[in-house]
């Protein structure tokens, strides 16, 4: 295809605005990001816990979570994996999206500091804590199918149809269970392109914290990843535990992490301010 | 990589081009042949596919990659469903570099990713709203897809980048149907990363009949 020489200029353009975006997305960002949090660090307060629950091994849990409240998942052996589904509470149709979460941020995995974005461009979820124990965006949860190949025949619960039961709880439907994000599930690619399960990053006593942007549903499935190679299915509890944290402040390091976080964050400004157009 | 002409011992079921930036879609029937051709080189080409009997179970891209253990979309690779069934299977593939973790565009989330002077730009999750609803499809059905030729490198650390594609004028993905399924495509109308270029192109897509090989 032959191209004008205006039609080049704008691809110029266009690609030398892109390579600043990359530079600036991949190369600042991570250096804003703090260190792991400690295991024994974060203490909740007494007073601003709202709920705790322990998940049995293979089972979900529903909730609704306030804007401003946040919710810490415990992996108590340290052997569980918890998948996360989470949708708008005034319109559930905006939802989780894990493409956009990973594609906006330059990065598959995901870290204290980095958001969960929406489908409509604004943030669900802030990684406000976490011990680092490596994330799954990519592959998913189990499913039926992918319990009987790793662990036999036997009565394993498994996260796709635990989404589909929670979802069914909170009101929707099997078509409002999208792909998921499954938190203490290290999973990396290496040059190959392959999947690697990294089983020494995983811990007893991991944690994660995530705050709610906006009002939410959310739906956690406590099953064993499917690629985690162990031949035992985890049967370990979770531990939950909702609590109100400090509301985002404008210096939030979420907020401020990165240019995309920025507007995503305006974006939810937008949403909430009805003297904003948007 | 050899290129192949479709056999002439095939029967020819459609044959046309998507414009540049253009939303289109057709039912692909079980055993026929889908194949996406880039005509021009670096154009991505984000798909979607719902079983036709039951709109319901859709393409899953995390399902995709978990059954095969890998990033990337190539030949072999089998396409799974939401409900972990096979709805296609990658035959042919001249490229060798098609993502499924990068998603589509959207007029929202390019305001996050490239300033929110950027949302009022065609985008790709509007052209599969626009097909979507012609099969009584809306929002909800809207999952992450596949783009075809779209070069999404990850590496071992986690970094996620759209790069340049690497897919020359012809270069083509050949899927067998594994059940009847309702193929969506947005032809991607971004021109704020290098997934097409920067300059959208027209695509060909053929449906075929075909002995097995």
């Amino acid at each position: 295809m032959i191209l004008t020489e205006q039609q080049q200029a704008e691809i110029a353009a266009y690609k030398t605005r892109y390579e600043a975006l990359k530079a600036a997305g991949q190369g600042q960002a991570p250096r804003a990001l703090p260190p792991p949090t400690s295991r024994d660090g974060a203490p909740i307060a007494a007073g601003a816990v709202v709920h705790r629950e322990i998940i049995p091994g293979g089972w979900y849990w529903t909730t609704r979570l306030n804007r401003g409240e946040a919710l810490r998942l415990i992996n108590t052996s340290g052997a569980s994996c918890v998948s996360l589904l989470a949708w708008s509470a005034t319109d559930p149709s905006e939802r989780l999206n894990h493409a956009d979460t990973i594609k906006v941020q330059w990065a598959a995995s995901l870290r204290k500091g980095r958001v969960i974005l929406s489908d409509m461009g604004r943030t669900l979820l802030s990684i406000i804590e976490d011990t680092g124990a490596g994330h799954d965006t990519l592959a998913g949860g189990s499913t039926a199918a992918t319990n009987a190949a790793r662990y036999g025949a036997g009565a394993h619960r498994n996260t796709r149809d635990n989404f589909i039961l929670a979802a069914g709880k909170l009101g929707l439907d099997r078509r409002d269970v999208m792909p998921c994000i499954s938190f203490f599930a290290p999973v990396s690619v290496d040059a190959e392109g392959r999947f690697q399960w990294l089983a020494d990053r995983r811990q007893a006593g991991d944690f994660v914290d995530l705050r709610a942007e906006m009002d939410l549903l959310i739906a956690l499935s406590n099953c064993p990843h499917p690629l985690d190679p162990s031949p035992r299915y985890a049967e370990d509890p979770v531990e939950i535990i909702r609590y109100r944290a400090a509301p985002a402040g404008a210096d939030d390091l979420c907020r401020t992490a990165s240019a995309e976080a920025i507007r995503a964050f305006e974006n939810n400004a937008f949403f909430f301010d009805s003297s904003v157009a948007g | 990589m050899t290129k192949h002409s479709i056999p002439s011992s095939a029967r020819i079921v459609l044959d046309t081009e998507i414009p540049a930036r253009a939303p289109w879609s057709t039912i692909v029937r079980q055993g026929q042949r889908l194949r996406i051709v880039d005509s021009h080189g670096q154009q991505a080409v984000d798909t979607l596919f719902y079983n036709a009997s039951d709109l319901q179970e859709r393409y899953s891209g995390q399902d995709t990659l978990r059954a095969q253990g890998s990033a990337y979309v190539t030949t072999g690779t089998r396409i799974m469903s939401s409900e972990g069934r096979a709805m296609l299977r990658v035959v042919a593939d001249t490229c060798g570099l098609h993502d499924t973790s990068a998603g589509a565009c959207s007029c929202e989330s390019n305001t996050v990713r490239f300033g929110h002077g950027t949302k009022y730009l065609h985008a790709c999750r509007e052209n599969f709203l626009i097909e979507a609803a012609k099969h009584g499809l809306s929002k909800r059905d809207i999952v992450p897809n596949l783009n075809f030729f779209m070069n999404v490198p990850i590496d071992a650390s986690g970094n996620f980048t759209v790069v340049d594609g690497v897919s020359k004028p012809g270069d083509y993905i050949e899927m067998v149907a594994e059940m009847d399924v309702l193929c969506l495509i947005s032809n991607c109308p971004q021109i704020n990363n290098p997934c097409n270029g920067f300059f959208p192109t027209p695509v060909q897509v053929v449906v075929f009949e075909a002995d097995e090989d």
